[in-house]
């Protein structure tokens, strides 16, 4: 059923991770993502995934959660590491057929499987641990500057909530459209794809016709709430940097002067 | 009494999508609404009630006559904030009116357009859910509450604005008997404690019975306007513009048709059982 | 009277084994009969919608059976196909669900659907539109051009162009005002009189309940724990306001007399009823008894 798709994994709590300010820890996604793509040897690899470790520990996610949702990306991995393993250069250790397993070819394929773990594990910590409102709030506050050049960025933000409260309620109205259907007989689980894709019109046509009236009835409501663009508007919660936010800005520029160190030296 | 809302020979039409067929809504409504009243507008779907509400703070403009809120004229785009703010809406859909997927952040959302300070909303926000007893529910997301949860939760929304006038079209249509039993305490209780104007547009007649002051409007007109008790007591009229009596005053209408020499202007259960026991006692 | 639908020890599960597993339903026993119209009344999450997702073999049971006819509609999959048409479901708001271009197409989807011929098709969306009240002019109309209450009409109708045996509704006046509640009302009716349907009412309005059905089902936490004519269930008041549920206004009149120590049974729920206990009490030869 749809209704079991979690969405938006965030997993509250009040760990200092967690009570990061939300434009830190975007900061931070993006210099562990450079980090990551430094590293070039073992060492580098172990110093992120420490860095990694250290965070999730820190954030009291379980690691089975985090291994957890690593499982869907499983097939990816797996295909990358194995287009990177029959790619290699230089002398074969291994051959059969056309395939060929060099050295640098298994190198290649370990260093692709941790860069792919550690940066989708990396990223799901930015999630697990922040609300979407929050989120958005922190992007929105990151790229105010560009404000200046006119960019909608109060827009593009108030449509990324707006999507984010919408999107259960899609899909428990999809969910319903399709049980009415299916009680006036649609079938949805056989005949060829041309056929199938015809049997979805009786349930998008009345999700878009609801989605517009959602809109159109939601704007208005915004509207009779003094919705009037992003100009002179405040927040309930503004954002404060503590000082454990300039701590996390420290240890990710440490991060980083490490990374660089260590790419120099060709570990 | 200082007036809340004047209507004055209120002119509106609008195009049909069948054609561009013109179609009158209203003709010439005149209309006036005293602050701290209670006011329920009752009328068949389609009789023009929500498309008056939405006059009441400028969503919709008149065609010709004027709407005056407060002392500000709706035509004036000066005010227009400051009209929004002093009549504050609740819709009948209560998904479809919440912005926000945590109930403070949604009920801060007038506030912080209106560009309030931060610390004076969040005590907006705390003082507006506990005026509809949703105060701890203000870090849940809207789809874990129940419709009537979700309704107050809309009311606080516009609560945060510190309105004069609360505008209520419909607000129980979608909810069970304790969503509406939930929102009509709370709406009641507003007015009543606060003095605040309430206006509820509904056509269910036991929701409208607990008003100070009934109109019933069909074909974009006003056909009864008074006390609950004398706009009920017209109940061939009522029922010849697609509308009811409650049932406690059909009993009473009925006693009165079988010859018994009974008053007729009991609208609750109780009430009516009240004025029962008297008259089975005098008899 | 012959029984159509037949539910044994239906229990049923959402989720299982994950942290948000939820019984819906707990060995719900009960049994429609063919022709008659029950009432579906109880607090909201108390099962109701679950419970008629099973009649049409919607939803399948975690644990115990579905009978239509004596036959288990889980049997053989062809005939959960054929039940779906046989007991027809009408969601809440079902002009929700409207898609087609005209009303005509769309009241023909469910019939379609069944694999009928053009002629049959034909009939049956005619046959539908007349129970329910839409013009020959409406047919051909958009179905999104229509007024609120001639939507839920619409929508309604091509659940009734199936022509099915049992008729369940899930709120099916929800929204309109009073004159659109009684047309709809009647128009269910109609078909159940001319179809000698049974016809299964969600609703949360006592009062419409009370002067509609002939038989009540009250759910309360997954579990049938009422059943009867509305003159018995509605005399549990007490029980009803505890599941949080109302008692019809006139009962609740009467309920409060009776506090009030004027003795009168509580046996009515409507207008009339209620009038023919009261009117022989006002007009003489009350008996007023003091209450301790």
């Amino acid at each position: 059923m749809l209704k079991d798709v979690t969405l938006g994994q965030f997993f509250p709590g009040q760990t200092p991770i967690h009570k990061l300010d939300p434009r830190t820890k975007l900061v931070l996604v993006i210099v562990y993502i450079v980090a990551l793509f430094l590293a070039k040897w073992f060492v580098s690899y172990a110093v992120i995934a420490a860095f990694l470790a250290l965070v999730i520990a820190m954030s009291r996610i379980r690691l089975k959660v985090v291994l957890k949702n690593l499982k869907p990306l499983l097939f990816i991995i797996i295909l990358t590491a194995l287009l990177n393993l029959f790619y290699g250069q230089g002398e074969p250790i291994a051959q059969f057929w056309i395939f060929k397993i060099t050295r640098s070819g298994i190198q290649n394929a370990i260093f692709m499987v941790l860069r792919i773990s550690l940066l989708v594990a990396g990223t799901f910590m930015l999630t697990y641990t922040t609300s979407p409102i929050a989120l958005t709030d922190g992007l929105e506050s990151l790229l105010s500057p560009l404000k200046k050049l006119h960019a909608p960025v109060h827009e593009l933000s108030m449509m990324m909530s707006i999507a984010l409260r919408f999107i259960p309620t899609l899909i428990e109205e999809t969910d319903k459209i399709m049980s009415a259907q299916k009680a006036r007989g649609a079938d949805f689980e056989s005949g060829n794809l041309i056929s199938r894709a015809k049997a979805l019109v009786p349930i998008l046509v009345p999700l878009f016709i609801s989605a517009f009236r959602r809109a159109d009835e939601l704007a208005t409501a915004m509207e009779c709430r003094c919705y009037h663009g992003g100009e002179g508007r405040t927040k309930l919660s503004e954002l404060h940097y503590q000082s454990r936010d300039y701590l996390a800005y420290l240890s990710g520029a440490a991060l980083l002067a490490v990374m660089i160190v260590l790419r120099q030296f060709g570990l | 009494m200082t007036t809340a809302i004047q209507v004055n020979d209120l002119h509106y039409t609008y195009e049909g999508q069948d054609g561009g067929k013109t179609h009158i809504v209203f003709d010439g409504l005149n209309l006036s609404i005293e602050q701290g009243s209670f006011v329920a507008v009752l009328g068949h779907n389609g009789c023009g009630k929500s498309t008056l509400a939405k006059h009441f703070n400028a969503i919709l403009l008149p065609a010709g006559g004027s709407v005056t809120v407060y002392g500000m004229d709706t035509k004036d785009e000066e005010k227009l904030l400051a009209i929004r703010q002093h009549v504050g809406m609740v819709f009948q859909n209560p998904d479809n009116q919440i912005v926000s997927n945590v109930v403070e952040e949604d009920v801060a959302f007038a506030p912080e357009n209106l560009g309030v300070a931060s610390p004076e909303i969040r005590r907006r926000v705390d003082d507006a859910l506990k005026a509809v007893g949703m105060y701890d529910y203000r870090t849940y997301a809207p789809q874990l509450l129940s419709g009537g949860q979700k309704q107050r939760v809309a009311i606080a929304g516009v609560l945060a604005m510190r309105p004069q006038c609360v505008v209520l079209d419909e607000p129980t249509a979608m909810l069970d008997p304790q969503g509406r039993r939930e929102v009509l305490d709370t709406v009641e209780r507003l007015n009543r404690e606060t003095g605040m104007t309430v206006i509820l547009i509904t056509h269910h007649m036991d929701e409208a019975a607990r008003a100070d002051r009934v109109i019933a409007m069909s074909e974009g007109r006003i056909v009864a306007d008074g006390t609950p008790q004398a706009v009920f007591a017209q109940e061939p009229l009522l029922r010849s513009v697609g509308l009811d009596v409650p049932q406690t005053e059909q009993l009473l209408l009925e006693l009165k048709r079988r010859g018994v020499d009974i008053p007729t202007d009991a609208l609750t259960p109780e009430a009516c059982a009240q004025l029962l026991r008297q008259r089975i006692a005098q008899s | 009277m012959t029984p159509i639908l037949e539910i044994q020890k239906l229990s049923h599960i959402y989720s299982p084994d994950t942290p948000f597993e939820h019984a819906a339903l707990t060995n719900v026993d009960l049994t429609i009969s063919r022709g008659e119209f029950v009432g579906l009344i109880g607090h909201t999450g108390s099962g109701k919608s679950t419970l008629v997702q099973h009649m049409n073999g919607l939803l399948k049971p975690t644990s115990g059976r579905v009978l239509f006819d004596g036959r288990d509609i889980w049997e053989d999959p062809k005939f959960t196909r054929q039940i779906r048409f046989r007991v027809g479901l009408v969601f809440q708001y079902p002009e929700y669900q409207l898609f087609e271009e005209t009303v005509y197409a769309d009241i023909a989807f469910g019939p379609k659907n069944m694999g009928l011929s053009k002629e049959e098709i034909d009939t049956r969306v005619r046959r539908a539109a007349g129970f329910v009240g839409i013009s020959e002019a409406e047919l051909s109309k958009s179905p999104f051009d229509l007024s609120g209450g001639q939507k839920r009409r619409a929508a309604i109708a091509g659940v009734i162009a199936m022509e099915p045996d049992v008729l369940i509704l899930d709120e099916p006046t929800a929204g309109l005002d009073p004159a659109g509640r009684e047309s709809i009302l009647k128009n269910i009716r109609d078909y159940q009189a001319a179809q000698h349907a049974a016809v299964v009412m969600v609703s949360h309005s006592m009062e419409e309940i009370a002067s509609n059905v002939d038989r009540l089902i009250v759910m309360e936490k997954g579990t049938a724990v009422m059943t009867g004519a509305p003159s018995e269930v509605f005399s549990h008041a007490a029980e009803l306001v505890s599941m949080g549920l109302n008692v019809p206004c006139m009962t609740q009149v009467l309920l409060r007399l009776q506090q009030l120590g004027v003795n009168v049974p509580a046996a009515a729920y409507t207008v009339e009823q209620a009038a023919d206990l009261l009117e022989p009490l006002l007009k003489g030869g009350a008996q007023t008894c003091s209450r301790t």
